[in-house]
Protein backbone atom coordinates (compact mmCIF):
# COMPACT_ATOMS: atom_id res chain seq x y z
CA UNK A 1 0.00 0.00 0.00
CA UNK A 2 1.28 3.25 -1.31
CA UNK A 3 2.12 5.57 1.82
CA UNK A 4 3.06 9.70 2.34
CA UNK A 5 6.28 10.69 3.96
CA UNK A 6 4.13 12.03 6.19
CA UNK A 7 1.88 8.38 7.10
CA UNK A 8 5.56 7.04 6.63
CA UNK A 9 7.00 9.39 9.92
CA UNK A 10 4.25 8.41 11.72
CA UNK A 11 4.50 4.77 11.35
CA UNK A 12 7.83 4.77 12.08
CA UNK A 13 7.59 6.57 15.39
CA UNK A 14 5.22 4.49 16.77
CA UNK A 15 8.59 2.44 17.60
CA UNK A 16 11.38 4.93 17.67
CA UNK A 17 9.75 7.36 20.08
CA UNK A 18 9.14 10.35 18.24
CA UNK A 19 13.16 10.54 16.98
CA UNK A 20 11.75 10.85 13.46
CA UNK A 21 11.32 14.40 12.36
CA UNK A 22 9.14 15.08 9.58
CA UNK A 23 9.80 18.62 7.77
CA UNK A 24 7.39 20.02 4.66
CA UNK A 25 8.92 21.38 1.36
CA UNK A 26 6.95 24.12 0.29
CA UNK A 27 9.18 23.51 -2.91
CA UNK A 28 9.94 19.92 -4.31
CA UNK A 29 10.19 17.19 -1.94
CA UNK A 30 9.12 16.66 1.85
CA UNK A 31 12.25 14.93 4.18
CA UNK A 32 12.79 13.52 7.18
CA UNK A 33 15.79 13.69 9.47
CA UNK A 34 17.28 11.46 11.59
CA UNK A 35 20.10 11.61 13.97
CA UNK A 36 23.06 9.18 13.03
CA UNK A 37 23.08 7.25 16.42
CA UNK A 38 19.56 5.16 15.33
CA UNK A 39 20.73 5.55 11.53
CA UNK A 40 21.42 2.30 10.63
CA UNK A 41 18.38 0.34 13.11
CA UNK A 42 15.93 2.97 11.03
CA UNK A 43 17.39 1.71 7.44
CA UNK A 44 17.38 -1.67 8.79
CA UNK A 45 13.99 -1.32 9.34
CA UNK A 46 13.06 0.84 6.20
CA UNK A 47 14.17 -1.92 4.17
CA UNK A 48 12.72 -5.32 6.40
CA UNK A 49 9.18 -3.38 7.44
CA UNK A 50 6.48 -5.44 5.46
CA UNK A 51 4.69 -2.43 5.38
CA UNK A 52 7.75 -0.08 4.15
CA UNK A 53 10.07 -2.50 1.87
CA UNK A 54 12.56 -0.19 0.57
CA UNK A 55 14.56 -2.09 -1.34
CA UNK A 56 15.74 -0.28 -3.63
CA UNK A 57 18.07 2.47 -2.75
CA UNK A 58 18.27 5.31 -5.67
CA UNK A 59 20.84 7.79 -4.95
CA UNK A 60 22.72 8.67 -1.74
CA UNK A 61 24.47 12.11 -1.89
CA UNK A 62 26.90 14.22 0.24
CA UNK A 63 26.01 17.57 1.07
CA UNK A 64 28.31 20.46 2.69
CA UNK A 65 26.01 23.06 4.81
CA UNK A 66 29.07 25.66 4.71
CA UNK A 67 26.34 27.95 6.51
CA UNK A 68 26.12 25.56 9.25
CA UNK A 69 29.43 24.05 9.06
CA UNK A 70 27.74 20.82 8.54
CA UNK A 71 28.09 18.00 6.45
CA UNK A 72 25.15 15.77 5.17
CA UNK A 73 24.19 12.57 3.82
CA UNK A 74 20.84 12.33 1.57
CA UNK A 75 19.01 8.96 0.85
CA UNK A 76 16.34 8.69 -1.48
CA UNK A 77 14.36 5.41 -0.87
CA UNK A 78 12.35 3.70 -3.58
CA UNK A 79 9.70 0.30 -2.69
CA UNK A 80 9.14 -1.36 -6.14
CA UNK A 81 7.21 -3.47 -4.04
CA UNK A 82 4.51 -0.80 -2.65
CA UNK A 83 5.41 1.76 -5.01
CA UNK A 84 6.50 4.40 -2.42
CA UNK A 85 9.44 6.73 -1.79
CA UNK A 86 11.16 8.57 1.03
CA UNK A 87 13.88 11.23 1.50
CA UNK A 88 16.11 10.52 4.37
CA UNK A 89 18.21 13.04 5.30
CA UNK A 90 21.40 12.92 8.24
CA UNK A 91 23.76 15.37 9.19
CA UNK A 92 26.59 15.69 11.19
CA UNK A 93 29.07 18.30 12.25
CA UNK A 94 32.34 19.02 10.31
CA UNK A 95 34.84 18.46 12.51
CA UNK A 96 33.72 14.65 13.10
CA UNK A 97 31.98 13.96 10.54
CA UNK A 98 30.70 10.06 10.91
CA UNK A 99 28.02 8.41 9.83
CA UNK A 100 26.95 4.85 9.94
CA UNK A 101 27.31 2.88 6.91
CA UNK A 102 24.41 1.43 5.05
CA UNK A 103 26.65 -0.92 2.24
CA UNK A 104 25.37 -4.15 4.80
CA UNK A 105 21.55 -3.43 3.52
CA UNK A 106 21.71 -1.84 0.23
CA UNK A 107 25.01 -3.02 -1.57
CA UNK A 108 24.74 -0.31 -3.85
CA UNK A 109 25.62 2.15 -0.99
CA UNK A 110 29.19 1.18 -1.61
CA UNK A 111 30.27 3.24 -4.70
CA UNK A 112 28.02 5.99 -3.10
CA UNK A 113 29.65 6.14 0.21
CA UNK A 114 32.77 6.13 -1.19
CA UNK A 115 32.02 9.09 -3.54
CA UNK A 116 30.66 10.83 -0.69
CA UNK A 117 33.63 10.20 1.53
CA UNK A 118 35.88 11.65 -1.68
CA UNK A 119 34.09 14.58 -2.67
CA UNK A 120 32.71 16.07 0.78
CA UNK A 121 34.48 14.22 3.08
CA UNK A 122 32.03 12.09 5.32
CA UNK A 123 33.57 9.37 7.21
CA UNK A 124 31.17 6.07 7.03
CA UNK A 125 31.49 3.86 9.74
CA UNK A 126 31.53 0.08 8.73
CA UNK A 127 32.25 0.86 5.16
CA UNK A 128 34.46 -2.48 4.16
CA UNK A 129 36.35 -0.55 1.94
CA UNK A 130 36.36 3.43 2.37
CA UNK A 131 38.76 4.57 -0.44
CA UNK A 132 38.76 7.58 -2.57
CA UNK A 133 37.13 6.49 -5.90
CA UNK A 134 37.53 9.31 -8.18
CA UNK A 135 40.59 11.09 -7.06
CA UNK A 136 44.01 9.67 -6.57
CA UNK A 137 44.10 8.13 -3.09
CA UNK A 138 47.30 10.86 -1.98
CA UNK A 139 44.78 13.73 -2.89
CA UNK A 140 44.29 16.76 -0.72
CA UNK A 141 41.06 17.85 0.10
CA UNK A 142 37.45 16.80 -0.61
CA UNK A 143 36.83 18.91 -4.01
CA UNK A 144 32.56 19.29 -3.45
CA UNK A 145 33.16 20.83 0.09
CA UNK A 146 32.28 24.65 -1.08
CA UNK A 147 34.96 25.77 0.94
CA UNK A 148 37.47 23.57 -1.15
CA UNK A 149 40.68 25.09 -1.96
CA UNK A 150 42.83 23.23 -5.10
CA UNK A 151 46.58 22.25 -4.32
CA UNK A 152 48.57 24.07 -6.45
CA UNK A 153 50.73 20.69 -7.42
CA UNK A 154 50.27 17.21 -7.47
CA UNK A 155 53.43 15.17 -7.70
CA UNK A 156 55.38 18.31 -9.13
CA UNK A 157 52.63 19.13 -11.96
CA UNK A 158 50.73 22.09 -11.82
CA UNK A 159 47.07 21.66 -11.48
CA UNK A 160 46.16 24.62 -13.74
CA UNK A 161 45.23 27.40 -11.13
CA UNK B 1 52.45 -44.27 -26.95
CA UNK B 2 54.44 -42.35 -24.62
CA UNK B 3 51.76 -40.21 -21.90
CA UNK B 4 52.32 -36.84 -22.02
CA UNK B 5 52.29 -34.96 -18.66
CA UNK B 6 52.58 -31.53 -18.45
CA UNK B 7 54.73 -30.14 -15.95
CA UNK B 8 52.77 -28.85 -12.80
CA UNK B 9 55.44 -27.36 -10.32
CA UNK B 10 53.45 -27.28 -6.97
CA UNK B 11 54.10 -23.03 -6.69
CA UNK B 12 52.74 -22.88 -10.06
CA UNK B 13 49.39 -24.51 -9.25
CA UNK B 14 48.93 -22.31 -5.73
CA UNK B 15 49.99 -18.85 -6.74
CA UNK B 16 47.05 -16.02 -8.31
CA UNK B 17 48.22 -13.29 -10.06
CA UNK B 18 46.80 -9.71 -9.87
CA UNK B 19 47.12 -8.61 -13.99
CA UNK B 20 45.37 -5.14 -15.36
CA UNK B 21 42.70 -5.52 -17.82
CA UNK B 22 41.55 -2.56 -20.15
CA UNK B 23 41.11 -1.00 -22.35
CA UNK B 24 38.79 -3.10 -23.81
CA UNK B 25 35.44 -1.35 -24.98
CA UNK B 26 35.74 1.34 -27.34
CA UNK B 27 34.22 3.48 -25.03
CA UNK B 28 37.05 2.61 -22.27
CA UNK B 29 39.75 3.53 -24.08
CA UNK B 30 42.28 4.17 -21.31
CA UNK B 31 39.65 5.81 -18.90
CA UNK B 32 38.78 2.19 -16.79
CA UNK B 33 41.19 -0.25 -14.94
CA UNK B 34 39.82 -3.65 -13.85
CA UNK B 35 42.17 -5.12 -11.27
CA UNK B 36 42.03 -8.55 -11.92
CA UNK B 37 43.49 -11.16 -9.23
CA UNK B 38 43.28 -14.64 -11.67
CA UNK B 39 44.27 -18.15 -10.78
CA UNK B 40 45.57 -19.28 -14.06
CA UNK B 41 42.23 -18.86 -15.98
CA UNK B 42 39.75 -18.05 -13.28
CA UNK B 43 38.86 -14.87 -12.36
CA UNK B 44 39.12 -14.53 -8.69
CA UNK B 45 38.49 -10.89 -8.13
CA UNK B 46 37.76 -8.04 -10.47
CA UNK B 47 37.51 -5.00 -9.19
CA UNK B 48 36.86 -1.62 -11.61
CA UNK B 49 39.32 1.51 -11.13
CA UNK B 50 37.66 4.45 -12.03
CA UNK B 51 38.09 8.12 -12.01
CA UNK B 52 40.49 8.80 -15.32
CA UNK B 53 37.84 10.78 -17.02
CA UNK B 54 36.31 12.54 -14.27
CA UNK B 55 35.81 16.44 -15.26
CA UNK B 56 34.08 17.53 -11.83
CA UNK B 57 30.27 18.21 -13.19
CA UNK B 58 28.95 18.56 -10.13
CA UNK B 59 31.39 20.83 -8.69
CA UNK B 60 31.32 23.02 -12.18
CA UNK B 61 27.31 22.74 -12.38
CA UNK B 62 27.55 24.03 -8.40
CA UNK B 63 29.80 26.80 -9.59
CA UNK B 64 28.12 28.62 -12.50
CA UNK B 65 24.64 29.93 -10.54
CA UNK B 66 22.58 29.61 -13.15
CA UNK B 67 20.23 26.25 -13.99
CA UNK B 68 20.17 27.04 -17.69
CA UNK B 69 23.85 27.25 -18.16
CA UNK B 70 24.06 23.91 -16.92
CA UNK B 71 22.44 21.95 -19.65
CA UNK B 72 25.52 22.06 -22.54
CA UNK B 73 27.70 20.00 -19.66
CA UNK B 74 24.58 17.66 -19.06
CA UNK B 75 25.95 16.60 -22.67
CA UNK B 76 29.01 15.20 -21.54
CA UNK B 77 28.07 13.05 -18.68
CA UNK B 78 26.87 10.24 -20.88
CA UNK B 79 28.12 11.27 -24.58
CA UNK B 80 26.54 8.82 -26.67
CA UNK B 81 22.84 9.33 -25.14
CA UNK B 82 22.83 13.02 -24.77
CA UNK B 83 19.65 13.92 -25.37
CA UNK B 84 18.67 12.16 -22.17
CA UNK B 85 20.87 13.41 -20.23
CA UNK B 86 19.44 16.99 -20.92
CA UNK B 87 15.89 15.54 -20.52
CA UNK B 88 16.36 14.58 -17.40
CA UNK B 89 18.08 17.52 -16.34
CA UNK B 90 15.80 19.80 -18.08
CA UNK B 91 12.85 17.58 -16.19
CA UNK B 92 13.88 17.93 -12.92
CA UNK B 93 14.57 21.82 -13.14
CA UNK B 94 11.08 22.30 -14.28
CA UNK B 95 9.48 20.15 -11.57
CA UNK B 96 11.50 22.11 -9.22
CA UNK B 97 10.15 25.34 -10.52
CA UNK B 98 7.17 24.79 -11.54
CA UNK B 99 7.10 25.26 -15.41
CA UNK B 100 4.48 23.66 -17.96
CA UNK B 101 5.56 22.32 -21.10
CA UNK B 102 3.54 22.97 -24.34
CA UNK B 103 2.65 19.90 -25.70
CA UNK B 104 4.24 20.29 -29.16
CA UNK B 105 7.67 20.49 -26.92
CA UNK B 106 6.89 17.23 -25.24
CA UNK B 107 6.11 15.46 -28.36
CA UNK B 108 9.22 16.68 -29.27
CA UNK B 109 11.06 15.30 -26.41
CA UNK B 110 10.11 12.04 -26.34
CA UNK B 111 10.39 11.13 -30.05
CA UNK B 112 14.15 12.51 -29.96
CA UNK B 113 14.96 10.37 -27.22
CA UNK B 114 13.73 7.25 -28.17
CA UNK B 115 15.50 8.24 -31.38
CA UNK B 116 18.60 8.29 -29.37
CA UNK B 117 17.85 5.04 -27.26
CA UNK B 118 17.67 3.45 -30.83
CA UNK B 119 21.38 5.26 -31.43
CA UNK B 120 22.69 4.49 -27.88
CA UNK B 121 21.86 0.70 -28.26
CA UNK B 122 23.01 0.05 -31.48
CA UNK B 123 25.93 1.40 -30.30
CA UNK B 124 26.07 -0.50 -27.49
CA UNK B 125 24.86 -3.98 -29.10
CA UNK B 126 27.21 -3.18 -31.92
CA UNK B 127 30.54 -2.60 -29.82
CA UNK B 128 28.93 -5.92 -27.90
CA UNK B 129 29.55 -8.02 -30.66
CA UNK B 130 33.05 -6.47 -31.56
CA UNK B 131 34.16 -7.31 -27.80
CA UNK B 132 33.63 -10.87 -28.70
CA UNK B 133 35.01 -11.01 -32.25
CA UNK B 134 32.32 -10.14 -34.34
CA UNK B 135 32.86 -7.39 -36.62
CA UNK B 136 30.29 -7.16 -39.15
CA UNK B 137 27.20 -6.49 -36.86
CA UNK B 138 29.17 -3.68 -35.85
CA UNK B 139 29.20 -2.45 -39.12
CA UNK B 140 25.29 -3.02 -39.59
CA UNK B 141 24.60 -1.05 -36.56
CA UNK B 142 26.93 2.24 -37.28
CA UNK B 143 25.73 2.33 -40.31
CA UNK B 144 21.50 2.60 -39.10
CA UNK B 145 23.20 4.85 -35.67
CA UNK B 146 24.34 7.34 -38.63
CA UNK B 147 21.23 7.81 -40.47
CA UNK B 148 19.65 8.34 -36.60
CA UNK B 149 22.65 10.91 -36.22
CA UNK B 150 21.94 12.49 -39.60
CA UNK B 151 18.27 13.32 -38.21
CA UNK B 152 19.43 14.55 -34.86
CA UNK B 153 22.32 17.13 -36.72
CA UNK B 154 19.25 18.12 -38.76
CA UNK B 155 17.38 19.48 -36.10
CA UNK B 156 19.85 20.35 -33.50
CA UNK B 157 23.47 21.56 -35.82
CA UNK B 158 25.07 18.85 -34.02
CA UNK B 159 25.94 15.12 -33.68
CA UNK B 160 26.74 13.86 -30.69
CA UNK B 161 26.27 17.00 -27.74
CA UNK B 162 23.17 18.46 -28.70
CA UNK B 163 22.36 21.13 -26.19
CA UNK B 164 18.69 21.22 -27.52
CA UNK B 165 16.65 20.58 -25.34
CA UNK B 166 16.62 23.70 -22.63
CA UNK B 167 14.58 24.71 -19.69
CA UNK B 168 10.96 25.26 -20.77
CA UNK B 169 11.39 24.23 -24.48
CA UNK B 170 13.77 23.52 -27.48
CA UNK B 171 16.38 25.62 -28.80
CA UNK B 172 14.71 26.10 -31.53
CA UNK B 173 12.11 24.32 -33.84
CA UNK B 174 12.44 21.25 -35.59
CA UNK B 175 13.34 21.13 -39.44
CA UNK B 176 10.43 20.89 -42.17
CA UNK B 177 11.37 17.36 -43.31
CA UNK B 178 11.99 15.91 -39.62
CA UNK B 179 8.40 13.72 -39.97
CA UNK B 180 9.22 12.47 -43.48
CA UNK B 181 12.83 11.82 -42.56
CA UNK B 182 11.46 9.74 -38.67
CA UNK B 183 9.49 7.75 -40.82
CA UNK B 184 11.75 6.99 -43.76
CA UNK B 185 14.50 5.65 -40.94
CA UNK B 186 11.45 3.77 -38.96
CA UNK B 187 10.35 1.53 -42.36
CA UNK B 188 14.02 0.85 -43.06
CA UNK B 189 15.08 0.22 -39.53
CA UNK B 190 12.33 -2.44 -39.11
CA UNK B 191 13.70 -5.18 -41.75
CA UNK B 192 17.04 -4.30 -40.40
CA UNK B 193 16.22 -5.84 -36.90
CA UNK B 194 15.69 -9.19 -38.71
CA UNK B 195 19.24 -9.11 -40.16
CA UNK B 196 20.72 -8.49 -36.84
CA UNK B 197 19.44 -11.57 -35.25
CA UNK B 198 20.27 -13.63 -38.11
CA UNK B 199 24.08 -12.27 -37.50
CA UNK B 200 23.97 -12.29 -33.86
CA UNK B 201 20.84 -13.30 -31.28
CA UNK B 202 20.60 -16.42 -33.28
CA UNK B 203 24.48 -17.34 -33.85
CA UNK B 204 25.47 -20.22 -31.98
CA UNK B 205 28.98 -19.20 -31.46
CA UNK B 206 27.74 -15.58 -29.88
CA UNK B 207 25.49 -17.85 -28.50
CA UNK B 208 27.93 -19.96 -26.40
CA UNK B 209 29.68 -16.79 -25.41
CA UNK B 210 27.13 -15.00 -23.90
CA UNK B 211 24.48 -17.19 -22.88
CA UNK B 212 24.92 -18.76 -18.91
CA UNK B 213 27.77 -16.17 -18.54
CA UNK B 214 27.95 -13.40 -15.76
CA UNK B 215 24.54 -14.65 -14.04
CA UNK B 216 22.86 -11.75 -12.11
CA UNK B 217 19.74 -12.74 -9.78
CA UNK B 218 16.84 -10.50 -9.63
CA UNK B 219 17.20 -9.91 -5.82
CA UNK B 220 21.39 -8.93 -6.14
CA UNK B 221 20.48 -6.42 -8.76
CA UNK B 222 17.63 -4.97 -6.99
CA UNK B 223 19.97 -4.77 -3.77
CA UNK B 224 22.97 -2.99 -6.18
CA UNK B 225 20.09 -0.88 -7.47
CA UNK B 226 20.62 -1.60 -11.28
CA UNK B 227 18.51 -0.36 -13.61
CA UNK B 228 17.35 -0.14 -17.28
CA UNK B 229 18.68 -3.41 -19.47
CA UNK B 230 20.74 -4.68 -16.55
CA UNK B 231 17.76 -5.28 -14.47
CA UNK B 232 15.14 -6.12 -16.94
CA UNK B 233 17.75 -8.53 -18.27
CA UNK B 234 17.66 -10.33 -14.98
CA UNK B 235 13.86 -10.34 -15.17
CA UNK B 236 12.09 -7.39 -13.41
CA UNK B 237 9.95 -5.73 -15.37
CA UNK B 238 10.86 -2.26 -14.51
CA UNK B 239 10.77 0.57 -17.05
CA UNK B 240 10.96 4.42 -15.63
CA UNK B 241 8.79 5.21 -18.33
CA UNK B 242 6.02 3.02 -17.53
CA UNK B 243 6.53 2.60 -13.83
CA UNK B 244 7.31 5.90 -12.75
CA UNK B 245 6.11 8.07 -15.73
CA UNK B 246 7.51 11.38 -16.56
CA UNK B 247 7.20 13.53 -19.44
CA UNK B 248 4.31 12.57 -21.28
CA UNK B 249 4.83 8.82 -21.48
CA UNK B 250 1.76 6.99 -20.17
CA UNK B 251 0.07 8.02 -23.17
CA UNK B 252 1.89 5.74 -25.42
CA UNK B 253 1.29 2.07 -25.87
CA UNK B 254 4.48 -0.20 -25.32
CA UNK B 255 5.70 -3.53 -23.44
CA UNK B 256 8.91 -3.61 -21.50
CA UNK B 257 11.12 -6.38 -22.87
CA UNK B 258 12.36 -8.71 -19.78
CA UNK B 259 15.09 -11.28 -19.45
CA UNK B 260 13.35 -14.70 -19.78
CA UNK B 261 16.48 -16.94 -19.98
CA UNK B 262 15.48 -18.23 -23.14
CA UNK B 263 19.02 -19.54 -24.22
CA UNK B 264 20.70 -19.85 -20.94
CA UNK B 265 20.17 -18.81 -17.10
CA UNK B 266 17.47 -15.29 -16.69
CA UNK B 267 20.14 -12.73 -16.01
CA UNK B 268 23.34 -13.63 -17.90
CA UNK B 269 24.97 -11.49 -20.77
CA UNK B 270 22.29 -13.10 -23.57
CA UNK B 271 19.34 -11.78 -21.55
CA UNK B 272 21.26 -8.06 -21.06
CA UNK B 273 21.42 -7.93 -24.86
CA UNK B 274 18.24 -9.24 -26.23
CA UNK B 275 15.92 -6.75 -23.62
CA UNK B 276 18.92 -3.94 -25.79
CA UNK B 277 17.36 -5.38 -29.17
CA UNK B 278 13.85 -6.05 -28.16
CA UNK B 279 13.62 -2.01 -26.62
CA UNK B 280 14.86 -0.97 -29.98
CA UNK B 281 11.28 -2.42 -31.30
CA UNK B 282 9.37 -0.68 -28.33
CA UNK B 283 10.91 2.73 -29.17
CA UNK B 284 10.09 2.19 -32.56
CA UNK B 285 6.59 1.87 -31.68
CA UNK B 286 6.47 4.69 -29.57
CA UNK B 287 8.17 6.89 -31.87
CA UNK B 288 5.36 6.07 -34.42
CA UNK B 289 2.54 6.66 -32.48
CA UNK B 290 3.76 10.50 -31.03
CA UNK B 291 4.63 11.08 -34.84
CA UNK B 292 0.86 10.50 -35.35
CA UNK B 293 0.00 12.26 -32.30
CA UNK B 294 2.26 15.57 -32.12
CA UNK B 295 0.22 19.15 -33.09
CA UNK B 296 1.69 20.22 -36.05
CA UNK B 297 1.37 24.27 -34.90
CA UNK B 298 3.22 25.59 -31.72
CA UNK B 299 6.08 27.82 -30.24
CA UNK B 300 8.47 25.42 -28.68
CA UNK B 301 9.64 28.88 -27.03
CA UNK B 302 6.59 29.79 -25.37
CA UNK B 303 7.48 28.42 -21.90
CA UNK B 304 11.17 29.53 -21.78
CA UNK B 305 11.72 31.36 -19.15
CA UNK B 306 13.94 35.06 -20.23
CA UNK B 307 15.56 34.39 -16.79
CA UNK B 308 14.58 31.38 -14.30
CA UNK B 309 13.69 32.86 -11.17
CA UNK B 310 15.24 30.16 -8.42
CA UNK B 311 13.41 28.80 -5.54
CA UNK B 312 14.50 27.68 -2.38
CA UNK B 313 13.92 23.67 -2.37
CA UNK B 314 14.94 20.50 -3.72
CA UNK B 315 14.13 17.10 -5.59
CA UNK B 316 15.52 14.12 -7.18
CA UNK B 317 13.96 13.31 -10.52
CA UNK B 318 14.59 10.15 -12.26
CA UNK B 319 14.17 9.28 -16.10
CA UNK B 320 14.61 6.26 -17.93
CA UNK B 321 18.00 6.33 -20.31
CA UNK B 322 19.15 3.80 -22.31
CA UNK B 323 21.48 2.25 -19.59
CA UNK B 324 18.91 3.09 -16.79
CA UNK B 325 17.77 5.57 -14.25
CA UNK B 326 19.09 8.48 -14.48
CA UNK B 327 18.44 10.75 -11.64
CA UNK B 328 19.19 14.38 -10.51
CA UNK B 329 19.42 15.67 -7.13
CA UNK B 330 19.08 19.08 -7.32
CA UNK B 331 19.12 21.51 -4.12
CA UNK B 332 18.51 24.96 -4.76
CA UNK B 333 18.79 28.26 -3.04
CA UNK B 334 17.22 31.61 -3.92
CA UNK B 335 20.32 33.14 -5.95
CA UNK B 336 20.57 29.49 -7.87
CA UNK B 337 21.76 25.47 -7.60
CA UNK B 338 23.35 25.18 -4.53
CA UNK B 339 23.59 21.47 -5.11
CA UNK B 340 23.52 18.93 -8.18
CA UNK B 341 24.15 15.47 -8.11
CA UNK B 342 23.65 13.20 -11.47
CA UNK B 343 23.06 9.45 -10.53
CA UNK B 344 24.36 7.92 -13.42
CA UNK B 345 23.28 4.40 -13.94
CA UNK B 346 26.49 3.12 -15.86
CA UNK B 347 28.40 4.44 -12.09
CA UNK B 348 25.98 1.99 -10.25
CA UNK B 349 25.85 -0.45 -12.80
CA UNK B 350 29.73 -1.14 -12.83
CA UNK B 351 29.98 -1.53 -9.46
CA UNK B 352 27.95 -4.48 -9.55
CA UNK B 353 30.79 -5.89 -11.73
CA UNK B 354 32.95 -7.68 -8.74
CA UNK B 355 29.74 -9.63 -7.79
CA UNK B 356 28.73 -10.95 -11.26
CA UNK B 357 32.63 -11.80 -12.53
CA UNK B 358 33.42 -14.23 -9.87
CA UNK B 359 34.34 -17.46 -11.02
CA UNK B 360 34.36 -16.40 -14.36
CA UNK B 361 37.26 -16.92 -17.10
CA UNK B 362 38.82 -14.41 -18.09
CA UNK B 363 37.62 -14.24 -21.59
CA UNK B 364 34.36 -13.97 -20.31
CA UNK B 365 34.87 -11.05 -17.96
CA UNK B 366 35.05 -9.57 -21.56
CA UNK B 367 31.91 -10.78 -22.28
CA UNK B 368 30.49 -9.10 -19.03
CA UNK B 369 31.99 -5.93 -19.18
CA UNK B 370 31.05 -5.51 -22.39
CA UNK B 371 26.94 -6.52 -21.82
CA UNK B 372 27.12 -3.47 -18.83
CA UNK B 373 27.09 -1.57 -21.68
CA UNK B 374 28.55 1.52 -19.45
CA UNK B 375 29.66 4.77 -20.67
CA UNK B 376 32.64 6.31 -18.84
CA UNK B 377 31.80 9.38 -19.16
CA UNK B 378 28.72 8.81 -16.83
CA UNK B 379 30.94 6.52 -14.41
CA UNK B 380 32.64 9.44 -13.50
CA UNK B 381 31.04 12.52 -14.26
Amino acid sequence: MMMTTEEITKYLNQRFEGKIEFIEAEVGESWITVSPSILRELAKTLRDDEKLRFNNLMCLSGVHYQKENELGVTYHLDSTIHRHKLVMKVRVPEEKPVVPSVESLWKTANWHEREAYDLIGVTFRGHPDLRRILTPQDWEGHPLRKDYEQQETYHNVTTGI
Amino acid sequence: MARITSPQPAELQKKTMTINMGPQHPSTHGVLRIEVTVDGEVVKKAKPDIGYLHRCFEKYAESLGDFAKVVPYTDRIDYVSALHQEMGYVIAVEKLLEIEVPERVEYMRVILAELQRIASHLLGIGTFGLDLGAFTPFLYCFIEREKILRILEKVSGARLLYNYICVGGLMRDIPEDFKSDTWEFINGFRPKIKELNDLLTTNSIFIERTANIGVLPAEVALNYSASGPMLRGSGVSWDIRKNDSYSIYDRFDFDIPVGKGEVGTVGDCWDRYIVRVREMEESLKIIEQALDQMPDEGDVQEAVPRRIRSKEGEIYVRTETPRGELGYYIISEKSGPYRIKARTPSFVNLSILPAISKGALVADLVAIVGSIDIVLGGVDR
